[in-house]
């Protein structure tokens, strides 16, 4: 950058301005950490779906940088959770690898397998991106069904060990969901990073207006493939941790309910917002638990709630700190 | 000296001739504009400049290299940067994001920076938001740093992607009718800060509708009416054109 100055900054915005709380956020922590308590004292059921709602925290927040920043679709994110958790199964299992010697593998395979199917598909824009990745989850879903010696089919892949170092395994259930809840955080402190950057400028660039950032010298294509390929790690994270976390996968575990239900985790809780993927995961996941009384009405308590969340909350949940800012200010300008 | 210098280009789609052989040459620290009617080939003759499409015929040379046929991506990175005439901001961005953006090509770093954070990234980031507040008190924006861009006013819009566009630190920056649906004190505002772009050392090529602007800012104004030049001068001699006059009030008002 050369030394031109466009004149006194008039208001200069200091750096070191600090992150003010809002009470939504303070609030949202300590429901979490109590959720956090009770499923720790209770065990049992509930820790697994709280593990799998963390396990879904990882996968949306890669997501998220795909569909949310980079404002792309992908309907095919569960091909990469299949290429981590089989790849974890095969390694682990199949080949006897420790577990953290395969998680590093898996990921670089999905990142070289991102990087090899996304720079022709990502040429696709809207529908067409969207039609073309929802294929990739497909033909996913249909080599681990058929590909048996590989993936051993229907049947699924049993005995996968839990996570560990040397001889040190995370025998219990309350283990694992302490380092499954490490790895969801590490994982969205580094997403903040990464949005919170000249690249993940660019990417939101791209989401507001291709034109605007190719006039700009960004890079649109490559910068697509990053943002793709950094879904794909996390989603391939996501994917071996499921198979530590249970000790089992089979196909049904990465087919399409995956796309549905971490769209509905992305856009309940908000999507392109850093704390949104998570909330909606541990929202979608606890809701059919919680209904699991009403018997037979369970299905429609569970997509009533939804619908009304999505209509009072359209940005989702994530966007109540902003929309109770935005009240306060309407009210007290009506006030003035 | 010649910034940039149009040669013989044309532009055709398929039996149309949007551009046919239009020359012209841009000084260093002028501003410069390109006018003329509805459908003249103005917007095509811009987007054939800034790399958005190549040229059927002809040769653009900028800064001393031939451009002629570049994406777009690379002319801006030589500095040649422009903006659109339907305001194309990141509307769910601040206002100072949007300028932040704007430092992309004068910046460098990508995950692995924005991941490790290393000193020089740090200083960067640093840079670029004291730079980005000091454009946006540059256009009059200072105040609305905070906001998000979708909220300003057109008028400010419009500003704000001058000043995005500014941040790319350009030698030469295009603007695609800058004044299209702004009232008389928005089109005032935006000619003085044309001017002080000017005054900074930055050469300003501008397509415009609104005659009052281009006759108040531009040292020269070269004049385009189906796809041809048909005439080029300082906007004295524009005034009194014949043929800027029959392009602009009809061929009987002029031979009358």
């Amino acid at each position: 950058m050369h030394d031109v100055t466009w004149g006194p900054a008039l208001d200069k915005v200091t750096h070191k301005e600090k992150h003010r709380w809002s009470v939504v956020e303070i609030s949202g922590a300590l429901v979490g950490l109590a959720l956090l308590a009770v499923v720790f004292v209770h065990g049992g059921h509930f820790l697994t779906v709280i593990g799998f709602a963390a396990i879904y925290g990882i996968f949306c927040t890669g997501l998220n940088f795909f569909m949310g920043y980079t404002g792309q679709a992908s309907f095919g994110q569960n091909a990469f959770a299949a290429l981590g958790g089989y790849g974890t199964a095969i390694l682990c299992a199949g080949q006897g690898w420790q577990p953290i010697v395969a998680l590093p593998v898996t990921m670089v395979i999905s990142a070289a397998i991102a990087v090899v199917v996304g720079y022709p598909t990502l040429r696709l824009r809207g529908h067409y991106l969207a039609m073309a990745t929802f294929a990739l989850g497909l033909i996913t879903y249909e080599l681990s069904v058929e590909w048996i010696g590989l993936t051993q089919g229907y049947m699924g892949y049993a005995g996968i060990p839990p996570l560990g170092i040397g001889r040190y395994e995370l025998t219990s259930d309350r283990q694992q969901l302490v380092v499954l809840i490490l790895v969801l955080l590490f994982g969205v402190w580094i997403a903040q990073r990464l949005k919170d950057s000249r690249f993940g400028r660019a990417l939101r660039a791209i989401a507001g207006s291709e034109a605007a950032a190719n006039a700009l010298g960004i890079d649109i294509a490559r910068y697509k493939l990053a943002a793709f390929v950094v879904a794909a790690v996390y989603a391939s994270v996501a994917g071996s941790l499921f198979a530590h976390f249970i000790g089992f996968i089979s196909p049904e575990v990465f087919g399409l309910s995956m796309v549905t239900l971490s769209f509905t985790m992305l856009y309940l809780g908000g999507i392109g917002t850093i704390w949104g993927p998570i909330v909606g995961a541990v929202i979608v996941s606890i809701l059919p638990e919680a209904f699991r009384g009403l018997k037979e009405l369970q299905d429609i308590a569970y997509a009533s709630v939804l619908i009304l969340i999505l209509i009072f909350f359209p940005k989702g949940l994530a966007a109540l700190p902003g929309m109770i800012a935005h009240w306060r200010a309407r009210k007290a300008e009506a006030a003035s | 000296m010649t910034l940039l210098s149009v040669a013989n280009v044309s532009k055709r789609f398929g039996g149309l001739v949007a551009n046919d052989q239009i020359s012209f040459e841009v000084p260093e620290q002028t501003v410069f504009a390109v006018i003329g009617p509805n459908g003249a080939g103005k917007t095509t003759l811009f987007n054939t400049i800034s790399g958005f499409f190549s040229p059927t015929e002809g040769r653009i040379t900028f800064d001393g290299a031939d451009i002629t046929g570049l994406a777009q991506r690379k002319i801006a990175a030589r500095g040649l940067v422009r903006t659109y005439q339907l305001v194309q901001l990141f509307k769910d961005l601040t206002v100072a994001e949007n300028v932040q953006v704007g430092f992309h090509l004068v910046t460098k770093g990508a995950i692995g920076a924005a991941l490790l954070r290393p000193r020089w990234m740090r200083a960067q980031e640093a840079r670029v938001r004291d730079e980005a507040n000091e454009l946006l008190a540059f256009v009059g924006l200072a105040a609305q740093a905070g906001a998000r861009a979708d909220t300003l006013p057109y008028g400010q819009q419009r500003l704000l992607e001058v000043a995005r566009a500014l941040a790319a630190q350009p030698k030469l920056l295009l603007l695609d009718e800058p004044a299209a649906g702004l009232n008389t004190g928005e089109t005032q505002a935006l000619a003085e800060v044309i001017l002080r772009i000017r005054d900074r050392g930055v050469t300003v090529l501008l397509i415009e509708h609104d005659m009052s602007l281009v006759m108040q800012i531009a040292q020269r104004i070269v004049v385009l009416d189906f796809g041809k030049k048909i005439a080029e001068g300082t906007p004295a001699e524009i005034k009194t054109h014949p043929d800027v006059i029959a392009a602009y009030l009809g061929t009987e008002a002029a031979h009358a």
